[in-house]
């Protein structure tokens, strides 16, 4: 290859990442960088000018308790809904891939939720949950049993909250699922029929091992989503009742745009992002290590 | 080969073209503002909008619902950061001190020019002024306005054998009534309910006001949240609860409960006078519509949305936002709006206009919440609002939950909001 023409090469390679590159830095590593520098300074008092503060804000953030609240609010969210909607997810996929009567109309009716937009769900969830006139209430009212208040009391707030999240992801996860199940190969199902391998033994020993890389992708999709969700506590909750249903995003939310706290809210995007960080590294030098690709 | 300009370069072109056409003179102005009780009102602004302009052609309005009242802060402080800050918007009445911190508001008074324009000023409930001022200068007009009201179910009193016109006068009776409907329906009902999601702080306000207490000073620099008064008022809510079995345990949602309500789920509910009309269309049972009950005061802190006029809009902007907020609330106008959605009149004229003064005599309910500014107190509004009314909204929800004691709870939000307004006392 002559020499203009790998120049040539070159300067196409890097007009084809140009965009990406301008997205990205645009909206991922610039407002990372302003968030990283925001949280170290101070802003002054009716227009003062800003100051270095160091790792202060870090130092009064962890010194406030509803920061390790709203930590541990999410770290049970994390925890309710991401196995539930994997293993849920994983059970519908293997449920509507067998031959069944009507299978296109569950898979649509499994596939629903994941289609409605977050606010409108919740405000769907909202008048489920609803004390005397929702529908859970009017369901166990049937039964005989006295209602309880999902949203309004804070022992079964956040467990009311992640119920509804587990229902609106695990049909989004289902698709994966649903895919890497059909392209499975035919003939380990036969392979493993001739030799009278159990269902039981052939699943554990096949299908999901099989379905690793896909099980790790939609663990790292649940993962972010469970540090993302801001928008149904809007509708359902607003973070209440004191606090029982605040998590993350919506703290910080609430800190950068109710309070006009810029700093914190930038003080606690860092500590998130640091977290994530080390949630990835283990995810690349331990669980990819793990898993088997076809 | 022909060249052919990509489609958004011809948009950007002609764009730029007959924004050069347009008459010199014409002024653009966008406004964000919210709608906080649901249903059509959007509707409303736009038609309002649309005749403004055929009445002044050389103005234009772009009005952008924003969201609730918080989301149309964060609209428009997001868009000021931006550099694309409107030229006016509708936000929470108690947004003044952030706003003024941040100093993107002005002043009316400052805008202000001929005799005509000043009498304006002055016409507005001072009630309703309150919440839009600070060191006696005028930043923030009313325009969607509230008290809270009670709403009272009447075919829910005469089953429980109470006067179904005869709401509630006071704290005691209304405790009762609530119990002797809950009693009466054999559990199916409940007596009352006050919302205690959303906006907890504003609820909570009016109560500790019927307890001749007032929960923050003039100057927004300090507040009273763990008062004596403070206390029994908080300590009454968690009581119709608890003692009085006449309220669910818990919190319950402010965006549920007119709903609750018009499915006779509850026999009273305290709400912003803004759903008026919308109950007033949907219930299919007979309903009254009543001033809140007192202790040793009537009271309602006022609620709502108020004009706003940003700094960084040029001055002939800034005159051509004030034209338009004049005319939205201009006597006809309010009166028009408050028929359609339940809001107050801003003004005493509003009700002189023959519009409203007929809607009031063929629907009574819908003076009451003027007839209770009387009984009015500004919102809760202190620097640092967001963070202080959060504080009380978590002590409310913690009392009402049942994890702490109203006392506990109040002393807890008392030394939350002390740390922080420190540095503004001083």
């Amino acid at each position: 290859m002559s020499f203009t023409n790998h120049r040539k090469m070159q300067l196409y390679g890097a007009l084809l990442l140009l965009p990406a590159a301008l997205l990205l830095t645009t909206f991922a590593y610039l407002p990372t960088v302003t968030t990283v520098i925001n949280s170290l300074f101070l802003p002054g008092f009716r227009g003062a000018p800003t100051e270095f503060v160091g790792l202060e804000n870090y130092q009064v953030l962890f010194d406030d308790p509803t920061f390790w609240k709203v930590s541990r609010n999410n770290l049970i969210y994390a925890v309710g809904t991401i196995p539930t909607s994997i293993a849920l997810a994983l059970g519908m996929a293997l449920f509507v891939n067998g031959k069944l009567r009507g299978r296109g109309f569950v898979r649509m009716a499994y596939f629903t939720p994941t289609i409605l937009p977050m606010i409108a769900a919740a405000n769907i969830w909202m008048f489920f949950y609803a004390p005397q006139i929702g529908l859970f209430n009017k369901l166990l009212g049937m039964l005989g049993f006295s209602g309880v208040n999902w949203l309004g009391d804070p022992s079964v707030a956040l467990s009311s909250v992640i119920v509804m999240s587990v229902w609106k992801e695990a049909g989004f996860f289902m698709i994966f699922y649903l895919a890497a199940l059909q392209s499975m190969p035919p003939e380990l199902k036969e392979a493993a029929d001739l030799e009278g391998t159990s269902r039981w033994s052939f699943f554990w020993r096949v299908t999901f091992p099989l379905l690793m890389p896909t099980t790790l992708f939609v663990l790292i999709n649940a993962l972010i989503n469970s540090v993302r969700v801001v928008d149904h506590l809007f509708i359902l909750t607003k973070g209440g009742p004191n606090n029982a249903t605040n998590l993350l995003l919506y703290y910080v939310y609430e800190n950068a745009f109710s309070f006009f706290d810029r700093t914190t809210a930038a003080t606690i995007t860092v500590v998130i992002l640091v977290v994530l960080a080390v949630v990835a590294t283990l995810k690349f030098t331990i669980l990819d290590r793990r898993t088997h690709y076809q | 080969m022909r060249l052919r300009p990509p489609f958004a370069m011809t948009a950007l072109t002609a764009g730029l073209l007959s924004a050069a056409q347009v008459n010199a003179d014409s002024v653009d102005l966008t406004m964000y503002y919210p709608v906080a009780v649901g249903g059509a009102l959007t509707d409303v602004v736009d038609n309002l909008v649309e005749e403004f302009e055929s009445e002044y052609p050389d103005i234009n309005v772009e009005a952008i619902y924003a969201g609730n009242y918080d989301d149309t802060r964060v609209r428009a402080m997001s868009a000021m950061e931006a550099g694309e800050t409107p030229q006016l918007s509708v936000m929470f009445s108690i947004d003044l001190y952030e706003l003024i911190e941040q100093n993107a508001i002005v002043a009316f008074d400052d805008l202000v020019e001929t005799d005509e324009e000043r009498e304006w000023l002055d016409g507005f409930y001072p009630g309703l002024m309150e919440n839009g001022q600070l060191d006696g200068k005028t930043y923030g007009i009313p325009f969607q306005r509230s008290t809270i009201v009670l709403f009272w179910n009447k075919d829910a009193f005469e089953a429980a054998g109470l006067d179904p016109e005869t709401p509630p006068e006071n704290w005691e009776e209304m405790a009762e009534m609530a119990a002797t409907v809950r009693e009466a329906s054999g559990g199916e009902q409940w007596g009352v309910m006050v919302p205690s999601t959303g906006y907890p702080y504003w609820m909570f306000q009016a109560f500790a006001f019927q307890n001749g207490h007032r929960l923050m000073s003039e100057d927004g620099t300090e507040v009273y949240f763990d008062d004596p008064a403070a206390v029994k008022a908080l300590e009454y809510w968690v009581s119709l609860a608890t003692e009085h079995d006449a309220m669910p345990d818990g919190t319950i949602e402010w965006g549920t409960l007119r709903q609750n309500f018009l499915e006779a789920s509850t026999a009273m509910m305290w709400h912003t006078t803004g759903n008026l009309t919308a109950v007033r269309s949907e219930a299919n049972f007979d309903f009254g519509v009543a001033m809140l009950p007192m202790k040793t005061q009537r009271g309602s802190p006022t609620g709502g949305g108020n004009f706003y006029i940003f700094e960084d809009a040029t001055e002939e902007e800034q005159r051509a936002a004030m034209t338009f907020i004049r005319w939205m609330t201009a006597p006809e106008r309010a009166a028009a709006w408050s028929i359609e959605t339940g809001y107050m009149g801003v003004s005493p004229a509003a009700y002189e206009t023959d519009a409203l003064q007929r809607y009031v005599e063929e629907f009574p309910p819908a003076a009451v919440a003027r007839d209770q500014l009387e009984h009015g107190t500004a919102e809760l509004s202190t620097y640092q609002g967001g963070r202080i009314r959060r504080a009380l909204d978590n002590a409310v929800q913690a009392a009402l939950t049942g994890q702490m004691t109203p006392q506990e709870a109040l002393s807890q939000a008392q030394q939350e909001a002390d740390s922080v307004l420190r540095r503004y006392a001083r």
